[in-house]
């Protein structure tokens, strides 16, 4: 689950980490208010969760409440890299001499957190490391050992462009960094850029956080958000509400199956019979009819979907149940739209009996109804 | 494939009082597997399935001599189930387990390495040794025949589509195991392929991936520089993914430029490994 800037710069503040003076606001009235009580040129920092929302115009600056309150009713309600911007987070206006990148993820493959820093913040870190990959510094940490401002520091020395007396401020900023992440359950804390200002502050001038959705049950204080997400289309949301793990594409053929890998690969199919997915739909192991029948529901309910197919291989999920959750949910449905059915595993021969029944169009293998779905 | 699973696994079911250890104990009884004991903290002395139930891994080591055990207890108590696992020396821990915080799994795995045990998993359907007759996993049997291809997989009921796939074209299979759907994972494709080409049983190798991460190139590079001698095919899932959309597993995302299917198919095909366009292709790319 990816924080708001505001959200993750609140949390920080709370690891000894600092961030510029301000706050969120919703409205231009609102955003006037803040500037007024910050007294100083401000930054208006649209809260949408996309990557790059600065050069997409997300950030403008103001350096007066009357300006601040003029361009805030431009962002407010405006639509960045395809997010509409709710509220800005209005901040006041740093004097930076110098920025660094810090951030804290997850290496899938050395299965450890890795901590990154480097003298080359404010741009994206891919670029950093295509252009001078020199300049980034990683540490792979062994979980029972932990990352300490030591560390840190240590990693700094190596880089040997950074004053000493920054090296320490700095290093404290990347072990705090560190314990947010494992408190917090993050796959991703970054400061780019951490700021060293003209008065010798060190504060995140930007901050991004991504929680590990399975750990979401050790942080209640995202009760609220579990079941909604900025990021999610209103589809996507009501299948998160369902319990599907439902993921909306831009075809027309409406794709059902049990396990991310075989509905990965059922669309796949499609695409290379020549046809364009309209969704993933992972109903997952052991399905009840309640829940087939609200994916059904879902795919078909979606005006781009003309047709439907479902890709079923029975171990833990049982086909009849499959079928009669179909059954049941094309009875419900307000519209109809061909179905191509492949099952088999688990109670097969039961499962297509009822679907025959109910005079579905059943094909033997996924191939073939990846084909066939596109003549339906 | 004795490095991980065969005849002579004595197996453990942890958390074997759940609706799911019940139905997968009975499940793996049935195909052969030698299901020795049952742990649940609490329920000692019940018997399941003729199978007596510890209240720890340490009694069931003690008592029955278990070396491998198969864990399917709920996400939030799966690292402690995971980690006793470890402390009483299993050889082999196959975490079924889905939605296992990553801090948690970072943190069993680092033991599991320094311990010596194999963790397998976690987000996975286990692992299946079809000519020994040996499941240590929830996979359905019926679509497995004994055999010589290897298979280790990403995805749980696209392998098993795989596997059809060989039962059919009258190959079978030696070995196939899942490596789990989540992000961070115990034993990769490179430590399989590894332990496939010590294997007497295995003729050839099937790797199906899928998209996220690098799995499938570092598989590649390996595959390269140790000249691998057994024919390797592969398959990955998700071509038509979009990019920055978790595809149901959480590992599967491509994140930026990393993790898509383009790089996978691109890394695999230099290194020889012919990738299959359809799952029914597979068995005809094989060359053994």
């Amino acid at each position: 689950m990816k924080l708001f800037e505001f959200e993750a710069k609140d949390i920080l503040r709370n690891y000894g980490i600092a961030a510029p003076r301000g706050r969120v606001a919703s409205s231009p009235d609102e955003v006037e208010t803040v500037a007024r009580e910050i007294g100083k040129p401000v930054v208006l920092k649209s809260q949408v969760l996309v990557s790059g929302r600065g050069k997409a115009g997300g950030i403008l600056f103001a350096d007066d409440p009357d300006e601040a309150r003029k361009v805030a009713s431009r962002l407010i309600g405006s639509t960045i890299k395809g997010a509409s911007v709710g509220s800005l987070l209005v901040e006041e206006k740093l004097d930076i001499c110098r920025q660094f990148y810090a951030s804290v993820t997850i290496d899938r493959q050395a299965r450890r957190y890795i901590v990154l820093l480097s003298t080359s913040g404010g741009v994206d870190i891919e670029e950093i490391a295509q252009a001078t990959p020199e300049k980034i510094l990683r540490e792979w940490v062994d979980p029972e050992q932990g990352f300490s401002q030591r560390s840190a520091e240590g990693m700094l020395h190596r880089l040997g462009e950074i004053e000493e007396a920054d090296i320490g401020r700095l290093a404290a900023v990347a072990a705090n960094l560190y314990q947010a992440a494992l408190d917090y359950d993050a796959e991703l804390v970054e400061l780019n850029p951490a700021v060293k200002t003209a008065t010798g502050e060190f504060m995140a001038a930007d901050a991004r956080m991504i929680i590990d959705d399975n750990a979401l049950f050790r942080h209640p204080e995202f009760e609220g958000r579990k079941s909604y997400r900025a990021e999610d289309t209103p589809r996507e949301a009501e299948a998160r509400r369902d319990g599907l793990s439902y993921v909306e594409l831009d075809g027309d053929i409406g794709i059902i199956g049990n396990g991310a890998g075989l509905v990965m690969a059922t669309m796949d199919l499609v695409h290379h019979f020549g046809g364009r997915p309209a969704n993933f739909l992972d109903i997952g192991g052991g399905a009840r009819t309640e829940l087939i029948k609200k994916g059904l529901l879902l795919v078909m309910a979606k005006p781009e979907v003309r047709a439907v197919l479902v890709n079923i291989l029975g171990g833990i999920t049982r086909c009849d149940v499959v079928a009669e959750g179909l059954v049941e949910g094309l009875a419900e449905s307000a519209v109809r739209k061909p179905i191509a059915v492949r099952l088999m595993g688990t109670n097969e021969a039961e499962g297509m009996a009822i679907l025959r029944r109910a005079g579905l169009n059943i094909y033997p293998d996924m191939e073939t109804a990846a084909r066939e779905v596109l003549k339906l | 494939m004795r490095s991980i699973v065969d005849g002579q696994s004595r197996v453990i079911v942890q958390g074997i009082t759940g609706n799911e250890g019940r139905f997968h104990a009975e499940a793996m009884l049935r195909f052969g597997t030698k299901v020795v004991a049952g742990v649940t903290p609490g329920k000692g002395g019940q018997e399941v399935y003729g199978v007596p139930v510890y209240n720890t891994v340490a009694e069931a080591v003690a008592q029955d001599g278990a070396n491998t055990s198969i864990v399917l207890v709920p996400a939030r108590f799966a690292a402690g189930a995971v980690n006793e696992a470890i402390e009483a020396g299993l050889r082999t821990v196959v975490v079924i387990t889905e939605l296992i915080p990553q801090r948690d799994t970072i943190g069993f795995i680092s033991r599991a390495e320094k311990k010596g045990t194999i963790i397998v998993g976690p987000n996975t359907p286990g692992i299946i040794n079809v000519p020994e007759r040996t499941k240590v996993g929830i996979m359905p049997s019926h679509v497995f025949k004994p055999g010589c291809v290897g298979i280790a997989s990403r995805s749980g009921t696209l392998a098993y589509e795989i596997a059809w796939h060989i039962t059919d074209a009258g190959l079978g299979q030696s070995t196939c195991v899942g490596i789990g759907g989540d992000p961070v994972v115990g034993l990769d494709f490179i430590k399989l392929l590894d332990m496939f080409r010590e294997d007497e049983q295995t003729k050839g190798v099937v790797l199906v991936g899928e998209v996220g991460g690098k799995a499938e190139e570092l598989a590649a590079q390996y595959i390269i520089e140790t000249k691998y001698p057994k024919p390797v095919v592969a398959y990955i899932a998700g071509r038509s993914a979009p990019p920055e959309k978790r595809m149901g597993h959480a590992g599967a995302i491509v994140m930026g430029n990393v993790g898509t299917a383009q790089s996978k198919v691109e890394a695999l095909e230099a290194a020889g490994v012919p990738v299959a366009d359809k799952p029914s292709d597979i068995a005809r790319l094989l060359r053994i």
